[in-house]
C-alpha cells in the first residue's frame, strides 16, 4: 500500500470519528437534558403541584395548579383563532392560489416563522394590551394564535397537496362543486396529517415564554374568566429559576419536567403517525 | 395547481328543489375561494401590521435620539437616556459564540448522518436531535443556569490559564456571562443547522456521488469534494437561519447572559442582550419615551433577523426547493 492511499484511508476514518463525534454530542446534549430533568423534576413533583396554589413567598410547599389551568387556556385561545386561519390559509395555497400570491404568502410565512418570539410580545402588547390597558389571558391567547399561522399554513397545504390530484377530479365528475369537492373529498383524505400537523404546531407554542411576558403576565392566584393576567407553565419556569429561593428552583424543576414531558409525548406521537402515513412534516 | 382547470357544472335535473341555504354555502365556489382568500391574506396583512405597530411606536425614540440611538452606549431610564450599544454588542458576541461553536459541530454531524452513518443509526439519531428541537427555550435556559453555569465554573481557571493572554479570556468570572449565553445559544442552533443541512445533503443526486467513487475517491473524498459543494449554498442557508434565530433567542440568554448593560471585553463578564432588555424591563417600562426606545430595540432586532431570514430562505429554496425550517 502506497504512503499516498495510507493517508487517504486515514483522512477517511479520521473525519469518519470526528463527524460521528459531532453527531453523539448533539444527539447526547437531548439524552442529558431529559435525564437531568427526569431525576431533579420527578423527585421533587409531588399531588400537590397539580392541585396546589403556589405557596406565598418563604413558606414551603404549594403548587401551580393555576398555571397548568393557565397554559390550557392560552393554547385554547391559540387554537380557536389562530389554527383555524392558518387551516383556510393553507387550504387557499393547495386548491386555489395562483403562483404569483401563493408565493408571497409562502415566503411571508416562512418570514412570520423568523420573527423573533419577544418581537411578536411586543407587537400583541401595542395590539391587545394598549388597547384594554391590562394585561390579560386573552393578550397572550392572541400572542400565540398569531405565532401558530405561519406553521398550521404550511402544514396544512403540504398535506393537501399530498392528496391525489384523481381525489378532486372523481369528486367533480360525481357533480361536486370545488368547495364540495375539497370540504367533502380532499380534506378527509389529508385528515390524519393536518391534525398531526395541529399538534405539532400546539406543542410548539405551548413553550413559548418571551411573548407571553408581557400581554398574559403572570398571576399568584387563579384567573377566572379571559380578561385578568394568568399564570403559565413556561413564564412560571422563568419568574421561579431566577429568583433566588430553592424552594422555588424545586418548583421550576417540576414545572420544566411537565412541561418537556407534555411536549415531547406529543412531539414523539406525531412522528408516529406521521412515518406510518409515510408524509414527512419538518 | 391540482384540478383548476376542471369546472364544476351545475347537475340538478331541470325543475330540481331549490338547493338550502347550508348546501348552497357547502358548494359556493366564491364564498370558498373568498374566505380561504382572506385567511391565506392575512399573514400578509399581520406581517404588515407588526411592521406598521413596531415603526409607530418607536416614534418617541426615533425622533429624540435619531442614530445615536445605536451608538450611544447610555442606558439609563430614570434620566430619560437611552442608547442600544450595550444590547447591540451583547446580542453580536453572544451569537457570534454561538455560531463559532454550533456551525462546526453542526455541519459535522449533518455530514455524518446524511452521508456517512449507516441507516439504521442515521435515522434513530436524527430523530432524537429533531426532538432537542422541540425542547422549549425556558427549559434549556435552566439548564443553563442550573447545570452549564457550575460547570464553567470549574473550567474558566483553566481557560482562564491557558487563554488568559487574551483580553477574551481575562477578568473575574461570576457564572452568569456572555460565555454562558453564547454556549447556551450554541445548544439551541445545533437541530436547525443539523436537520436542514442534512436534507440538502440528501437532495444532492446520486449520480455525483457514484461518478466521484467510480474515480478512485474515498468516502471521505467523494463527501467532501464532491457532495458538500454541491450543497454549498443550502448548507449556507441553515447557518443563515440558525443565525437568525440566535439573534432573536430571548429566554435562555435572559437566564445566563447576567443583565447587566455594559460593553466589555471579556467573555467571562456579564452582559445583556437586545431580546433580554425587552423580555426584562418591557412589563414596568413606565413612560412613553422609555417604552417607545424598548419598541424600537425590537425593531431593530425584527430588521436583523428579517434581513437575514429573507436570505436564509432564498439560498434553501435554490437548493432543495423547500423553504420551511
Amino acid at each position: 500500500m502506497s504512503w499516498n492511499r495510507l493517508r487517504r484511508k486515514t483522512v477517511n476514518a479520521a473525519m469518519l470519528m470526528l463527524t460521528a463525534f459531532c453527531t453523539l454530542f448533539a444527539a447526547g446534549t437531548l439524552l442529558f437534558i431529559l435525564g437531568y430533568l427526569f431525576v431533579h423534576g420527578a423527585r421533587s413533583l409531588s399531588w400537590d403541584f397539580f392541585t396546589k396554589l403556589p405557596a406565598p413567598v418563604g413558606e414551603s410547599g404549594g403548587g401551580m395548579a393555576n398555571a397548568i389551568l393557565g397554559s390550557a387556556k392560552l393554547l385554547l385561545l391559540a387554537m380557536a383563532f389562530g389554527v383555524p386561519l392558518g387551516f383556510l390559509g393553507g387550504v387557499y395555497l393547495a386548491e386555489f392560489g395562483g403562483p404569483g400570491f401563493s408565493f408571497a404568502v409562502r415566503y411571508t410565512a416562512d418570514l412570520l416563522n423568523g420573527v423573533p418570539s419577544i418581537v411578536m410580545g411586543i407587537f400583541v402588547f401595542t395590539l391587545v394590551v394598549l388597547k384594554q390597558h391590562h394585561f390579560s389571558t386573552l393578550a397572550g391567547g392572541v400572542a400565540l394564535g398569531i405565532m401558530t399561522i405561519p406553521i398550521a399554513i404550511r402544514s396544512s397545504e403540504e398535506f393537501l397537496r399530498a392528496v391525489p390530484p384523481a381525489l378532486r377530479e372523481g369528486a367533480m365528475a360525481l357533480g361536486a362543486s370545488k368547495a364540495q369537492a375539497i370540504w367533502t373529498v380532499v380534506i378527509p383524505a389529508a385528515k390524519a396529517g393536518i391534525i398531526t400537523g395541529i399538534m405539532l404546531n400546539l406543542a410548539r407554542v405551548a413553550g413559548e415564554t418571551a411573548p407571553l411576558l408581557f400581554t398574559a403576565l403572570s398571576n399568584r392566584f387563579w384567573s377566572p374568566g379571559w380578561n385578568q393576567p394568568t399564570a403559565s407553565l413556561p413564564v412560571m419556569i422563568f419568574n421561579y429559576s431566577v429568583a433566588p429561593y430553592e424552594d422555588w428552583h424545586q418548583q421550576a424543576w417540576s414545572a420544566g419536567f411537565v412541561l418537556l414531558s407534555l411536549i415531547l409525548a406529543v412531539n414523539i406521537l406525531a412522528r408516529l403517525i406521521l412515518s406510518k402515513k409515510g408524509a414527512a412534516l419538518r | 395547481m391540482p384540478g383548476s382547470a376542471i369546472t364544476a357544472v351545475d347537475a340538478r335535473p331541470p325543475g330540481a328543489m331549490p338547493r338550502s341555504l347550508f348546501q348552497r354555502l357547502v358548494s359556493g365556489d366564491r364564498i370558498a375561494y373568498l374566505l380561504t382568500f382572506l385567511c391565506a391574506a392575512s399573514v400578509v396583512l399581520v406581517t404588515i401590521a407588526l411592521v406598521w405597530e413596531l415603526y409607530a411606536n418607536s416614534g418617541p425614540s426615533r425622533r429624540q435620539f435619531g442614530l445615536k440611538f445605536l451608538v450611544s452606549s447610555d442606558w439609563d431610564p430614570v434620566a430619560g437616556q437611552f442608547g442600544a450599544a450595550p444590547f447591540i454588542y451583547g446580542t453580536l458576541v453572544t451569537t457570534a459564540l454561538a455560531m463559532l461553536i454550533g456551525v462546526p459541530l453542526g455541519v459535522g454531524a449533518a455530514i455524518f448522518l446524511a452521508e456517512l452513518a449507516p441507516p439504521g443509526i442515521s435515522s434513530g439519531l436524527t430523530f432524537l436531535i429533531e426532538l432537542l428541537a422541540a425542547v422549549p427555550s425556558v427549559i434549556i435556559g435552566l439548564l443553563g443556569i442550573f447545570v452549564v453555569i457550575p460547570i464553567l465554573r470549574d473550567t474558566v481557571p483553566y481557560l482562564r490559564g491557558a487563554l488568559g493572554w487574551m483580553p477574551l479570556f481575562q477578568g473575574p468570572f461570576y457564572g452568569v456571562s456572555l460565555l454562558a449565553a453564547g454556549i447556551v445559544l450554541s445548544i439551541m442552533i445545533l437541530p436547525f443547522i443539523i436537520s436542514i443541512s442534512r436534507e440538502v445533503i440528501l437532495a444532492v443526486p446520486a449520480d455525483q456521488r457514484e461518478a466521484a467513487l467510480a474515480l478512485g475517491a474515498t468516502r471521505w473524498e467523494m463527501t467532501w469534494d464532491v457532495v458538500v459543494p454541491y450543497a454549498k449554498k443550502g448548507i449556507v442557508g441553515s447557518i443563515f437561519l440558525a443565525l437568525a434565530r440566535s439573534l432573536g433567542e430571548t429566554m435562555a440568554v435572559t437566564m445566563v447572559v447576567g443583565n447587566t448593560p455594559q460593553i466589555a471585553a471579556s467573555l467571562f463578564a456579564p452582559g445583556y442582550s437586545i431580546a433580554a432588555v425587552i423580555a426584562n424591563e418591557f412589563a414596568e417600562a413606565t413612560g412613553a419615551l422609555y417604552q417607545s426606545a424598548l419598541v424600537e430595540l425590537g425593531l431593530v432586532l425584527f430588521g436583523l433577523t428579517m434581513a437575514i431570514n429573507a436570505a436564509a430562505r432564498l439560498l434553501v429554496l435554490s437548493t432543495s426547493g423547500k423553504g420551511s425550517a
